[in-house]
């Protein structure tokens, strides 16, 4: 299979508060992502999932490492060819009013990339943009009225057509379902799906919602504190963790079951996502873990596979937890 | 007539008396959008009894908040009605005036926000915040005051609470923040909390501390809970028995082992199965099309009939929240569908 993004030992900082501070939201991460599949991110808060889902699609450039589009480092090309090359490489942001002008139709604002891009011609380009409206079921009717006048789903109904109408290779969705009601949500979800089937897209699926990525996903990256932790096919990352802070995650997912059906050891862990601008030393998860020992303080775990295609950074994975 | 509950006596753990804490009835609220009356919240009937662990679900404009903000009395003054009566302690709290409500409001029933950076000041502390909720109920001194909002910041697992009385809310991070409202709250130990969406706004495992901290809470001091989510998740681990909200009406009403199990109304299956599931990967999720209506153009008969795989002409009538054993539901078809489940 076709790799289309390869990311390796990849570190995007950000200037401090104070005079020569910089904090790593994205410290030496690894991974590879093949056409067609869907590979999920998961993480907290402050874990640096967002950052680097915006590295992905070029909206922020490495500090260290490298990000490869296809083999190539687009952060090499010229300014002109970047712009163009970025046209594969979508992103669609979780708050969908934050992406649709407000004094801009929907069809405006889906035709608005085309235009940018100066591709066909005038009426070319309105006729595409009431297809792809089409194709995610937003009405003629509803593409001549203004972002306050639809709903939420709606929104993101527009917002994915207008990263669809310049025919990308891969889309980042960044928490696209989080500010969505369940029986919307489940609406987009299956609307990503066909996408997906009919376009032959490639997605990057990142969510704080372990339900979410786990459905969707083929693989699942667990980030932490700007760190993966885990990395696997989400069948079995799902089924038997590796990771403790994996196994947090899963425990601490309320489960829509009743009492006798509800099958497991609640992990709950202490304390919150340490300081970015101090982070632990060794492990960065031994603040809070429940396995943490010396060691954990002391030495950074490596990143190793401790199956064929499951990776994990911890001194004792695939150790069980202790009782909680 | 309800019977007055003793006020004194301090019921343990979900308690067998007959009386319930709060009892709401026939609560309908209607808005007035400039033309006419809107009707929002409809015959919103349902009980709390003390020490028991209440949820309420729904999807967003159900009336799920506009109900605790009704029985909290908060509701608007213009432009705004509400019938029906809200029986707490024995006493019809829908009719008192706005200086009986303050002597509740904060101090019999407590309450919790969603967002805890809207509801707390950010130019006063943490310290200053709760000993002022305090000083408004109780005749403390300020310094005693102090130590009990020092004591009640300890109680909800704040590391350093005397450090934590001196800082203002924009110095804490949102669990945190929420520890401080959950404080602030059961400071003055009510008899009731209603907690609106508390964890929404939180990571999963934040989440995790502060419900097992609102639960030990509420166990321990005899606190009943009226816990309002859109988390299905929620309302199984924590809550003994759960009403669903459809369009500013209960639809549904029981112990939540059994909803789960045999949903009885198409709106909280539907909730359950549109759920996205690891042991479903990929594959297409059950959705309930449609949206919710507004209030603007509510369906005449059942509200929920136009997206109901299920409707029926029958449905075009009006629906009655009917009950049979500890169940209720509205919905004319419930004795013949065979609604799936959770694990479904």
């Amino acid at each position: 299979m076709t790799e289309i993004l390869r990311v390796e030992d990849l570190e995007i900082s950000f200037a401090g508060r104070s005079r020569g501070q910089i904090v790593k939201a994205v410290d030496r991460v690894g991974f590879t992502v093949r056409k067609g599949e869907t590979f999920g991110v998961i993480g907290e808060s402050g874990s640096g999932k967002s950052t680097l889902g915006r590295c992905i699609v070029c909206l922020l450039s490495p500090s260290g490492g490298r990000m490869l589009h296809f083999g190539k480092d687009p952060f090499d090309l010229p300014a002109a060819e970047l712009r163009r090359h970025r046209r594969a490489f979508q992103i669609i942001f979780q708050d969908p009013n934050a992406a649709l002008d407000p004094r801009m139709t929907i069809l405006e604002s889906v035709r608005e990339p085309l235009d940018v891009a100066r591709i066909g011609t005038s009426a070319e380009r309105t006729a595409k943009a009431l297809a792809m409206l089409d194709r995610v079921a937003l009405s003629t009717e509803l593409a001549n009225r203004y972002p306050h006048e639809i709903s939420g789903g709606q929104k993101q109904r527009a917002n994915i057509a207008r990263a669809l109408v310049l025919e990308p290779t891969l889309i980042v969705c960044d928490e696209v379902v989080a500010a969505l009601d369940v029986s919307i949500q489940a609406d987009m979800l299956n609307l990503f799906a066909d996408l997906q089937r009919d376009f032959d897209l490639t997605y990057v699926f990142i969510s704080h919602d372990l339900r979410v990525v786990a459905h969707v996903s083929d693989r699942v990256a667990v980030m932490y504190f700007g760190k993966i932790v885990e990395l696997g096919p989400a069948d079995a990352l799902m089924a038997r963790p590796l990771h403790p802070y994996t196994q947090a995650l899963l425990s601490a997912e309320p489960e829509p079951m009743p009492a006798h059906l509800r099958n497991k050891q609640r992990v709950i862990l202490k304390g919150e996502i340490p300081s970015a601008l101090a982070p632990p030393s060794g492990c960065r998860f031994h603040t809070r873990c429940p396995l943490a020992v010396e060691k954990c303080v002391k030495v950074e775990p490596a990143w190793r596979e401790l199956e064929p295609g499951r990776f994990v950074a911890c001194h004792f994975a695939g150790e069980p937890l202790p009782a909680a | 007539m309800e019977q007055a509950t003793a006020s004194g006596s301090e019921p343990k753990g979900p308690s067998v008396a007959a009386a319930a804490l709060l009892s709401v009835r026939d609560l309908s609220v209607s808005f007035n959008d400039g033309e006419r009356w809107l009707q929002t919240l409809q015959d919103v009937s349902f009980e709390v009894n003390p020490g028991e662990i209440v949820g309420i679900v729904g999807e967003s404009g159900c009336g799920k908040s506009l109900t605790a903000l009704s029985i909290l009395g908060l509701l608007p003054r213009r432009g705004c009605r509400r019938s029906g009566q809200i029986v707490f302690e024995g006493r019809d709290i829908a009719a008192l005036g706005e200086g009986g409500l303050r002597k509740i409001r904060g101090r019999r029933i407590g309450m919790i926000f969603q967002e805890p950076m809207s509801a707390l000041d950010p130019v006063f502390t943490v310290g200053d915040q709760i000993t002022e909720t305090v000083r408004t109920h109780f005749p403390v001194s300020r310094s005693e005051a102090r130590e009990r909002a020092v004591e009640a910041l300890a109680a909800v697992g704040i590391p350093s609470p005397r450090n934590c009385i001196s800082m203002y809310p924009m110095s804490l991070s949102g669990g945190m923040r929420q520890r401080v409202m959950i404080a602030m709250a059961l400071v003055c130990e009510p008899k009731l909390l209603i907690a609106d969406e508390p964890t929404t706004a939180l990571d999963v495992t934040i989440q995790a501390q502060i419900m097992d901290l609102l639960i030990d809470l509420a166990g321990r001091t005899g606190t009943a809970l009226l816990f309002i989510t859109h988390n299905l998740g929620l309302v199984a681990e924590s809550c003994a028995r759960m009403l669903t909200m459809y369009a500013g009406q209960v639809v549904e009403d029981g112990p939540v082992d059994e909803i789960l199990l045999r949903p009885e109304h198409p709106y909280t299956a539907g909730l359950l199965g549109s759920l996205p599931q690891a042991r479903h990967r990929k594959l297409k999720l059950p959705s309930i099309p449609g949206r919710v209506p507004s209030a603007k153009d509510m369906p005449p008969g059942c509200r929920f009939a136009p997206r109901c795989n299920y409707a029926q002409p029958r449905c075009e009538a009006p629906q009655v929240l009917t009950a049979h054993g500890s169940r209720h539901v509205r919905c004319c078809r419930h004795s013949e569908l065979a609604l799936p489940g959770a694990g479904a």
